[in-house]
């Protein structure tokens, strides 16, 4: 059995970390409230950004567009945002596993990994890291995301990559948060549904009376200046930005609900181990007490 | 009887940048500087950098608009602003040294469609914010 000394010295321990665990909670909790604040600013921007494209989509469906059809690449560029920082549970692991599994080949992927965790684990798993951006997950601006998007779509447009993809963790309540992978070229239609209902995700429900709105002002014909094609060019590339923009912004709500829950659990793991071993340790006095006690009795017996 | 108004919101990635009831609106676009009075067809344009007025009820506002597009809805304009700055938010010597490096890049570069283009850009840019910004 151990020692009381030893206990005693776990114990301590167990409370010291339990201290830290306590902080990084209490941290994370106020970080993931300023990060669904920005979610919610985020949120008018991205959801009539959709509108617009989606529109302009539905009304030239067909046309032959670079962004739209596929370019004969097989490399596929892929955006990673993960966090810069462990201890958040599962979170950046579930984006590492969610490639790994997506079924996409590892020597077509092209990793552009944003987050320090989720490159490190990609690249332990062989994959190729052709950008590392880490340090924008810290505070991501919409001027980040014009650089990340600017580089893909070049790439994209030079065929050096056929398809572009996102890789990031979904925010959608404090307690769920889901790994997600989005296809963003060539842009399928039902993609783009998807997409909007990611954007609209974010932070919470819209109120009731919004759609009705809508419907009734899409009812007169959109006029476009330039032409529907040429606004196609210069929308897409801004409409590939703002979901980048998002995704960092569900990524670090994310990141700190995950942090936040794991802080937690570690929290109550260690109230659960200190009351336990407060017990043994009192069990292990309690013991050396009787002991002595034998001890003494039985050798004043002897003096008798 | 009052002027005729319309709804304007400008909105840019981290929230609303201005919201309100304008008499006119006046901007840069891929084809040309336009003003939209209420009651315009419904029409989606790409911006230009340029000055962006807005003819309130009572005054003038102006901002530096630089990229984004405008959707013209029947009662309303929606401006979806990737960047747009008050006056008093420009930062004068930022732009000034973004414009001394366009230009170097100008006067160095002379072959090279791409990074001449996007040095104008940066150029037209960096004149906007610095043109207002002495205005104020």
């Amino acid at each position: 059995m151990a020692s009381m000394r030893d206990i005693k010295r776990r114990k301590e321990s167990i409370q010291s970390t339990q201290q830290i665990t306590k902080a990084m909670k209490l941290v994370s909790t106020v970080k993931l409230q300023r990060a669904k604040v920005r979610a919610e600013g985020a949120k008018p921007y991205f959801n009539k950004m959709y509108a617009t494209v989606h529109s302009i989509l539905e009304k030239s469906g067909n046309i032959d567009h670079q962004y739209l059809k596929h370019n004969g690449s097989d490399m596929k560029g892929v955006i990673v945002v993960t966090s810069n920082r462990g201890l958040a549970g599962g979170y950046n692991n579930n984006v590492v596993k969610l490639l790994a599994d997506s079924g996409l080949s590892k020597d077509q992927v092209q990793v552009y990994g944003i987050g320090k965790k989720g490159v490190d684990g990609l690249a332990h798993r062989g994959y190729k890291i052709v950008a590392d951006e880490s340090d924008i997950i810290n505070e991501p601006l919409f001027a980040d995301a014009i650089i990340i998007g600017k580089t893909l779509l070049d790439a994209y447009s030079a065929g050096e990559i056929g398809e572009i993809y996102l890789a990031y963790t979904n925010f959608k309540n404090t307690v769920v948060h889901e790994p997600r992978l989005l296809k963003l070229l060539p842009i399928e239609t039902e993609e783009v549904d998807e997409a909007s209902k990611e954007m609209q995700s974010i932070g919470h429900k819209q109120d009731q009376g919004q759609p009705e709105e809508e419907n009734s002002r899409k009812a007169a014909p959109m006029n476009y200046e330039p032409e529907a094609e040429e606004a196609l060019d210069l929308l897409v590339p801004k409409y590939i930005n703002s979901i980048i923009f998002g995704s960092f912004i569900e990524a670090v709500a994310s990141e700190n609900g995950a942090r936040m829950q794991a802080m937690d659990a570690a929290t109550s793991n260690a109230e659960e181990m200190i009351s336990s071993l407060s017990l043994a340790y009192n069990r292990a006095r309690q013991g050396a007490i009787t002991q002595e006690l034998t001890e003494i009795i039985s050798g004043a017996e002897a003096l008798n | 009887m009052a002027e005729k108004l319309v709804r304007l919101e400008v909105i840019e990635p981290s929230g609303i940048f201005y919201s309100g009831d304008v008499a006119m609106i006046e901007y840069n676009t891929t084809v040309g500087e336009v003003g939209i009075y209420p009651d315009h067809i419904p029409m989606t344009q790409i911006i230009a950098p340029g000055i962006l007025k807005i003819t309130e009820q009572d005054g003038q506002k102006e901002a530096a608009l630089l990229s984004g597009f405008v959707e013209i809805s029947q009662d309303r304009v929606t401006i979806l602003a990737e960047s747009v700055e008050w006056p008093e938010e420009i930062d004068k010597k930022r732009a000034e040294e973004a414009r001394i490096r366009a230009e170097r890049r100008l006067s160095t570069e002379h072959e090279g469609g791409v990074d001449i283009q996007r040095a104008e850009l940066a150029l037209k840019k960096a004149l906007i914010r610095l043109q207002l910004s002495e205005r104020k």
